[in-house]
């Protein structure tokens, strides 16, 4: 049901070459490559700042690139930003429907804009609200949905046109978990409709459920691209956090299970303050036999639980340095956009 | 990444692919001319300037000026005289709001979604233009509404009659993109109602609206001259009044129209396309 994309010889629907943008000495993006392949869903993880707001407004035309390429779906953003536009769609950070316009009307508004016919806008609108669960609100101005709604009706507003293309731009960002696996549900079954997704994200666990590659961006550089399993290798997976009955015991416990000498299991340490064992693991057969080791040794357990790496701890990972957030706030070039070059 | 795909063959960039046609660019401006429509449904009180301001004004000037402009027991003779007048001045009033509502709509999120569509740009600044047009006419509507219960005679008959309100509607649409432009051009809605008050003013009373300008002294009387608000109100008076000298101040301000339009909408369609 999604529009065909033009794509080159090697299936990219999005093909980015060397792309600056700089906003006087602030060096937005700055010199990334990325491929999205047709179909496929490509996770941009950076921290705030890192110049992922900045890529995606290139890609979308709203933005001049100062130097690089960039195609999408066969368009060039600079020499055919018309034709391109009519293969993308863009859910940003910051909901972009008309707040004075109902849900009902901000969606046919779009379709018309899109040179469907009255009567075919209308069905369409209606269509998405249906599928986006925002029937029952369907009358109701914008500004007066909560802001999981505004983000769902934005995200319909983006699909009227059925794009090849989709920009998420950290689109569960500010959400709580329920709206965020609803936001998760919807851009699944567009992948499944057969849409590319270039999607902005600073969390590790949203490019984990969504995308199947990885861009990691840092201060508008590229720093690490790969498949997600590849990176999360990289970065040790996930945390296996188990917490005695006995917060004594923790010591014992984290002896027993470097003793137990299991594939793969290295590296596990007692978190005295928190009271649980921190167990970096790459498979679900370690965490099985982390516990089996456990049980057969006799230890009373409280919890269980495990973690995907932090933005963080993937950046140490992979940088052996924090983000660089925490570095300089300030610099934060996706925030100032509008300032910059009002 | 192989050659194969560094060098993969582009859609070849035809000049005119996605380019829009003029029935799909009416289209798109009737959409966007109901949204604008809709938003007005939304938030009545954004009417209050073109609807309560002339009824205001019109009171304000008819009997606390104009037993002092036209003598005392002459205010009827001064309705004839203000009403006329007044119609420069809605243009005026209402291309203000223009500016500043121009300003805030940037300042929304969903003039990304209309800039990364496949839309002529100028359509969403048309639209807008489109909008502000009614809302003078309803404007004009009300003064006028005003002024006959206020005893105003149409004595030029009833062509030069409409001939005075399309001169002063293609005025203030004329007016309107120098707000559009400033409404882009400046940070914040208050800083464009600043500017236009500080150049409404004196455009404003510097002219023939309100009173006679021989009363004036030479210089002010000099500048009322060139003042294309009052060669609209001049040319509208003599229209609706059926005495005075027509053609001049008509087309002095058919000329201010028109120079004023086709200098400021290409610059303000140039800022809104440059606008990130």
């Amino acid at each position: 049901m999604t529009q065909q994309t033009k794509p080159t010889k090697g299936g990219n629907a999005v093909e980015v070459r060397g792309l600056v943008k700089h906003f006087g000495d602030v060096k937005a993006v700055d010199g990334v490559d990325l491929d999205v392949r047709e179909g496929t869903v490509l996770g941009v993880l950076g921290p705030n700042g890192a110049g992922k707001t900045t890529l995606v407004r290139c890609l979308s035309t709203l933005l001049v690139p100062d130097a690089g390429s960039a195609f999408v779906a066969g368009y060039d953003v600079v020499r055919q930003p018309r034709a391109l536009r009519r293969t993308i769609g863009l859910t940003g950070q910051y909901a972009s429907v008309d707040e004075k316009l109902s849900g009902r009307e901000n969606l046919y508004m779009i379709g018309r804009l899109l040179d469907l016919s009255r009567k075919d806008a209308r069905r369409r609108a209606d269509e998405m609200l249906e599928r986006f669960s925002l029937t029952e609100a369907a009358k109701r101005p914008a500004a007066k949905y909560s802001g999981g709604m505004r983000r769902r009706l934005d995200l319909a507003a983006s699909m009227i046109g059925q794009p090849a293309v989709l920009y998420l731009d950290e689109p569960t960002t500010g959400l709580d978990p329920r709206t965020r696996n609803e936001v998760w549900a919807e851009v699944q079954r567009m992948v499944r409709d057969g849409a590319t997704v270039l999607l902005t994200t600073q969390y590790m666990e949203e490019a984990e459920q969504l995308a199947s590659e990885l861009t990691v961006i840092d201060r508008g550089r590229v720093i690490a691209e790969g498949q997600v399993d590849e990176l999360k290798a990289k970065v040790g997976g996930r945390t296996l956090q188990i917490r005695p009955t006995e917060p004594g015991e923790l010591d014992r416990m984290v002896g027993a299970i470097a003793q137990a000498g299991l594939d793969g299991i290295s590296g596990a340490t007692a978190d005295r303050a928190e009271g649980v064992a921190n167990v970096p693991i790459i498979s679900d057969e370690q965490l099985t036999a982390v516990i089996a080791v456990l049980g057969q040794r006799g230890f009373a357990l409280a919890g269980i639980s495990t973690h995907l790496p932090s933005l963080d701890e993937v950046f140490l990972a992979i940088t052996g340095q924090k983000t660089s957030e925490a570095g300089s706030p300030e610099d934060d070039p996706d925030q100032s956009d509008a300032e910059v070059s009002a | 990444m192989s050659a194969a795909t560094m060098t993969a063959p582009r859609a070849k960039p035809r000049a005119d692919e996605g380019r829009i046609g003029l029935r799909a660019n009416l289209r798109h401006i009737g959409a966007l001319v109901r949204r604008n429509a809709l938003q007005i449904k939304q938030d009545p009180e954004s009417m209050f300037d073109a609807l309560l301001m002339p009824v205001i004004f019109i009171l304000l000037f008819v009997y606390v000026f104009g037993g002092a402009i036209a003598g005392k027991g002459n205010q009827q003779e001064y309705v004839q005289y203000l009403v006329p007048g007044m119609m420069a001045m809605m243009g005026m009033n209402i291309a203000m709001a223009v500016g500043s509502g121009v300003n805030e709509d940037f300042r929304k999120g969903v003039m990304d979604r209309f800039r990364t569509m496949p839309i002529a740009r100028s359509s969403v600044l048309i639209a807008k233009i489109v909008v502000e047009v009614g809302r003078m006419l309803i404007a004009t509507a009300i003064l006028l509404g005003m002024g006959f219960l206020l005893g105003l005679e149409v004595k030029g008959g009833i062509l030069p009659f409409l001939g005075a309100i399309a001169l002063a509607t293609a005025f203030g649409a004329a007016l309107m993109w120098i707000f559009v432009l400033l409404g882009l051009a400046l940070k914040t809605p208050q800083a464009v109602q600043g500017i236009a008050m500080l150049v409404l003013m004196p455009l404003q009373f510097g002219s023939s609206i309100f009173a006679p300008t021989q009363s004036m002294p030479g210089w002010l009387e000099g500048f009322t001259k060139v003042n294309p608000l009052s060669n609209l109100a001049d040319a509208a008076r003599a229209l609706i009044n059926g005495q005075g000298a027509v053609l001049h101040p008509t087309l002095i301000t058919l000329g201010w129209a028109v120079a004023i339009t086709a200098v400021t909408m290409p610059l303000a369609v140039a800022k809104f396309r440059k606008k990130t």
